[in-house]
């Protein structure tokens, strides 16, 4: 059995491309989406990152990881990029990148927080903020697919213009239940008071422990550690919730 | 030859040299896991080594604190790119904790509450190169970062220095862990940017 998540030789999978950015989409106010032709690109499972190299005029080089947004699809790659003030390396990609412009990267790496379609069980998908981006690549993938298992999405975000997505989630999608909640700011006329994420925003998601669901969660540190605490007191045995948590790193 | 981003300017700092490959300085300290995080109640907590003929030596909490502690300041280098300077820990070197283990083994896989593994050659556990630590910065360590108990092996990527530790089996065998099984390195030294299998 092959130890990586896509098969192929190592030494191919993880050399360094070079990317070509082909399109831009503005997400939020603070996030960008970069479209990437990669030649070569060996296919992805959703849920897994790239890892990007930036290289000054001068030599110094810096490394960040991104997770991927798309689903597979040939040579074609889309990564969201949330700006981190004070970053140094997120301006530079969610502002500065004009189509033309090359990047290098490399993968996919990561084969843990990932959805394979062969999975049947029932999916929760908790996402804080940027954490959206690798599960909206699980809602893409499942789409594409024709897939039916059932899918829910909690999406916490501070105000409705922090939503990514925001059309495509609210498309139709037969069996994908997508839920948002606000913790600062909430939309006119919502039924809900801006706060985070509490017990019974969670027990209206959770799939009940006999279905043996999958829960992926992912965001910021203290928004993961509360949510996959939420979800263990519901009863979600711990072997089923798979976490990724971003920051705080700065950028 | 990498080619050079256009535009990228990159932040240079005057601790860069003590970056390894691909590395970033952070001042704050994140938290990876790869699923909820387990809380360990102290009065249950055993850490325990078991050989290759499965011989087995368990510490109790309160044996674990009965040992000389040392002190420690070390950098941490994280395989997501984050590197964080100056740690402050407090445990119990490994070498105190394996002086008396009987073993030809020259591996050892690290077993955690909650059932995260990673792998590592019992070498790098020797030599004031590994601690059981059970504070930072002069508190308790954290349940999200590995308390009440973790590996520490700074010298070698983080998730190596697995957190809430229980158990170190010895083996002949390199039996790759939860992360290496899943694409990463088997040895994972952060100078030699050993990041995923085939680096």
């Amino acid at each position: 059995m092959a130890r990586a998540a896509v098969s192929g030789r190592l030494g191919e999978r993880l050399r360094w491309r070079v990317a070509t950015l082909v399109g831009q989409r503005v997400e939020t106010p603070a996030a960008r989406t970069l479209v990437l032709d990669v030649p070569g690109w060996p296919g992805h499972l959703a849920g897994q990152h790239v890892d990007l190299r930036l290289t000054a005029e001068d030599g110094y080089s810096t490394q960040r990881s991104y997770s991927i947004a798309s689903a597979p699809d040939g040579a074609s790659l889309e990564l969201t990029v949330q700006r981190v003030s004070e970053g140094e390396v997120s301006p530079y990609l969610a502002q500065d990148l004009l189509d033309g412009d090359l990047l290098e990267l490399r993968g996919p790496v990561g084969g843990w927080f990932v959805w394979r379609p062969e999975q049947s069980e029932p999916i929760l998908l908790v996402a804080g903020g940027s954490g959206i981006v690798p599960l909206m690549a699980m809602i893409r993938a499942r789409r594409q697919l024709g897939v039916t298992t059932p899918f829910r999405l909690l999406y916490s975000v501070r105000t409705p213009e922090d939503r990514m997505y925001v059309d495509e989630l609210q498309a139709p999608d037969p069996g994908l239940e997508v839920t948002f909640l606000y913790t600062r700011q909430v939309p006119e006329d919502w039924p809900r008071f801006p706060s985070r994420i509490t017990e019974k925003d969670m027990a209206a998601v959770a799939w009940p422990p006999s279905m043996l669901a999958t829960s992926y969660i992912c965001g910021p540190t203290a928004f993961v550690e509360y949510a996959a605490d939420l979800l263990v007191e519901l009863g979600q045995p711990p072997d089923r919730i798979r976490t990724e948590r971003f920051g705080p790193t700065g950028d | 030859m990498a080619i050079v981003s256009r535009g990228f300017q990159g932040r240079r700092r005057p601790s860069d040299h003590r970056l390894p490959p691909g590395q970033y300085e952070t001042r704050d300290f994140p938290v990876l896991s790869a699923g909820p995080t387990p809380r360990v109640d102290r009065d249950a907590w055993r850490f325990s080594v078991v050989t290759e003929g499965n011989e087995r030596r368990s510490w109790t909490w309160s044996e674990l604190m009965a040992l000389p502690a040392e002190d420690r300041v070390v950098d941490l280098h994280c395989v997501t790119k984050w590197s964080k300077f100056d740690t402050p820990w407090r445990g119990v070197s490994l070498d105190l904790l394996l002086r008396d283990v009987d073993t030809e083994a020259e591996f050892a896989l690290v077993h955690s509450y909650g059932g995260y593994t990673t792998n590592l050659p019992l070498k790098d556990l020797l030599d004031g190169q590994a601690w059981i630590a059970y504070r930072y910065d002069g508190r308790d360590l954290a349940p999200e970062h590995g308390g009440p108990a973790r590996l520490l092996v700074p010298h070698l990527y983080l998730w190596k220095s697995a957190k809430w530790v229980r158990s170190l089996q010895l083996s002949a065998r390199d039996e790759p862990g939860f992360w290496e099984t899943a694409g990463y390195h088997d040895y994972g030294d952060p100078w030699r940017e050993q990041r995923y299998q085939g680096d």
